[in-house]
């Protein structure tokens, strides 16, 4: 892998105080062992396409405090659209802290508060009001967590109250219809849009959120470990249609799961402790991390 | 009635490998759940018996008449009607009160201390004899600008007895109940629940709206049932502050509205009255009063379980 193909990725926050721990620059034709010393067989579903998309957020030296106790740490990462980013590391590392203070989901914690800055197109999430910006900058959690309610109320919920007007079922029907399609279940739910939400299988309901996260048309999607409470089926499911999803917007995808971000991610942002210790394409990452625990962790060191 | 025993899987004989304790342990809920069945079985069982000895339909439509002899008595109309006024009035004031107070305490409770008040003030009420509650809305009702709610004497004198006066204390004992069941349904849904409505640009009056109150549909329910059985047994209150006259007694002429400003009694008032502690030396009648009141008591949480399964149903 040479430097000078890519540009350097933005941040490396290992430098300041982990410097011995940085692998050195191998050598081509010694790529570390390569994918294999990630012991990841599983090919990657789409290889990693190094366009610059457009940067849609960006968070600048961002730490995020839970009372007086910092969960992430100056934290410099670009969100693009066209792209899956996603954001590895052990539990407790800050991975989610990051990803719910995108979209100012922290504030619902009373002790929580971050220094610094994000942006959403060039714009401060703070100068914007909280519930537009959450419409923008949409979510979909752990836990599939339908609404008790219908199919059709599910995702029209999301549009529903936005407008001055209450719009009717009628009016709203494409748009349901659109973003259940996006989420890839409208084929196994449009017998029966009345059918309620919860009954659908823990997989169906994950692509319901999907589609309920969707139908607001956010210009960028966070999803919280989305697939740890599913089967494997219901994983590949929901990871062919984030690949489908990238194509429209920008996707920051937290898990645990390395084999899942070695087939889906574009970008890889590891961290360890609150710091991002490194960030750059999926396959540098994975193939030849330069930090030491970027290798140890992705190799099994330790997590 | 269902046994609320443990269920032995697949309704095989207790296995000859288990331990000795977790046999006596099985045994054990086992005769638990029979117990509380017998309990509540022999208790209807024995109000049915005696009850459909004496109760007809003649005695649900005539209004109760004053008299020596028992056959001379006349029916409950009148306290049939005051017990269900009593229950719908009382429910209608504590329902919103305690909804309210329960949504406001989990998904604000800010200020703190606030918060920590209202929520030992509520305890307070729960712990309150209903006989205080009663001779405090005496006091309250018998105020002159409260004299609108009651009959006002020559003399200006304000008797502050009513079906008004009666509901209102009747809430006070409803409203702990409901606002422990729609607290608890509250807590019991989690976060990131409220965090997928919150993600989806909506705001916090949004998501009690139409995702928190739908979602503890039940507790409230639960909470209302209880609430109910509560205010239809109850007699302090009746007894203090609707007068416990026989029948209804109205003041002024606006149809509903004099009744609601008057007196009566409910079932559990003429129960008292008729049973051999009383004045109205009724027994019969008392037992068939008491069936009648027991019927209503499980019609209501039988009504509220139906509309509430119903609703969920649709969801």
């Amino acid at each position: 892998m040479s430097s000078a193909a890519t540009p350097p990725p933005p941040v490396r926050r290992i430098q300041v105080d982990a410097d011995p721990t940085v692998v050195a620059p191998s050598t081509p034709g010694t790529t570390n062992g390569g994918h294999s010393n990630v012991g990841l067989a599983a090919p990657r579903r789409r290889p990693h396409r190094a366009t610059d998309g457009l940067e849609r957020m960006r968070a600048e030296e961002l730490t995020v405090y839970y009372a007086d106790k910092p969960a992430v740490k100056g934290v410099t990462l670009p969100v693009r659209s066209g792209e899956v980013l996603s954001l590895i590391g052990p539990s407790g590392c800050g991975k989610t802290t990051l990803l719910r203070t995108l979209n100012r989901l922290t504030e619902l914690t009373a002790t929580a508060s971050f220094e610094g800055r994000i942006t959403l197109d060039g714009e401060d999430v703070l100068a914007q009001e909280v519930t537009s910006l959450r419409r923008r900058v949409s979510m979909v959690f752990q836990q599939p967590n339908p609404f008790p309610m219908s199919v059709f109320d599910n995702v029209a919920y999301a549009l529903r109250e936005q407008a001055s007007r209450r719009p009717g079922r009628d009016q709203l029907r494409p748009q349901v219809e659109e973003a259940l399609r996006r989420a890839g279940l409208w084929d196994e739910v449009a017998d029966d849009l009345s059918h309620p939400a919860l009954r659908l299988s823990g997989g169906q309901q994950q692509r319901l959120c999907i589609a309920r996260a969707l139908a607001v048309r956010p210009e960028v999607l966070l999803l919280d470990e989305p697939c740890s409470a599913l089967d494997p089926r219901s994983t590949a499911t929901i990871e062919e249609l984030i690949l489908k999803l990238r194509d429209e917007l920008a996707v920051v995808i937290v898990t645990h799961n390395l084999q899942q971000a070695y087939r889906i991610a574009d970008f890889v942002g590891f961290m360890y402790l609150g710091e991002l210790v490194e960030y750059g394409p999926a396959d540098q990452v994975f193939g030849d991390p330069r930090a030491k625990r970027t290798k140890d962790y992705i190799s099994g060191g330790f997590g | 009635m269902e046994a609320a025993t443990a269920r032995v899987p697949a309704a095989r004989p207790l296995e000859s490998g288990w331990r000795r304790s977790d046999r006596l342990f099985v045994g054990l809920c086992w005769a638990t759940g029979i117990l509380l069945c017998l309990i509540a079985g022999s208790l209807v069982l024995y109000m049915l018996f005696r009850g459909l000895q004496y109760v007809s339909v003649d005695l649900l439509t005539t209004h109760p008449v004053s008299d020596l002899d028992q056959s001379k008595t006349g029916g409950f109309l009148d306290p049939l009607i005051g017990t269900v006024i009593l229950a719908v009035m009382g429910t209608l004031i504590a329902l919103p009160l305690g909804v309210g107070a329960a949504v406001w305490l989990t998904e604000y409770g800010r200020p703190a201390w606030l918060a920590r008040s209202v929520e030992s003030g509520i305890e307070m009420v729960a712990g309150t004899p209903s006989i205080v509650l009663a001779i405090f809305g005496l006091l309250l009702f018998s105020q002159q600008f409260l004299s609108f709610l009651s009959f006002t004497a020559s003399g200006n004198a304000v008797f502050g007895r009513s079906f008004f006066a009666a509901g209102a204390m009747m809430s006070l004992i409803a409203l702990p109940l409901i606002f422990g069941a729609t607290r608890a349904a509250l807590q019991a849904i989690p976060s990131h629940v409220r965090e997928a409505s919150y993600a989806l640009g909506k705001t916090k009056a949004a998501t009690i709206r139409r995702v928190l109150l739908p979602m503890s549909r039940e507790g409230m329910a639960t909470g209302t049932a209880l609430g109910m059985g509560r205010i239809a047994g109850d007699t302090a209150i009746v007894v203090i502050l609707l007068g416990a006259t026989l029948r209804l007694q109205g003041v002024g002429d606006e149809p509903v509205l004099s009744t609601l400003r008057g007196t009566g009694s409910t079932l559990t008032s003429y129960v008292y009255n008729n049973s051999p502690a009383g004045e109205g030396n009724a027994p019969d009648k008392a037992y068939a009063a008491a069936f009648v009141l027991l019927m209503v008591v499980i019609a209501l949480n039988f009504g509220i379980d139906l509309f509430t399964s119903r609703r969920a149903r649709r969801a």
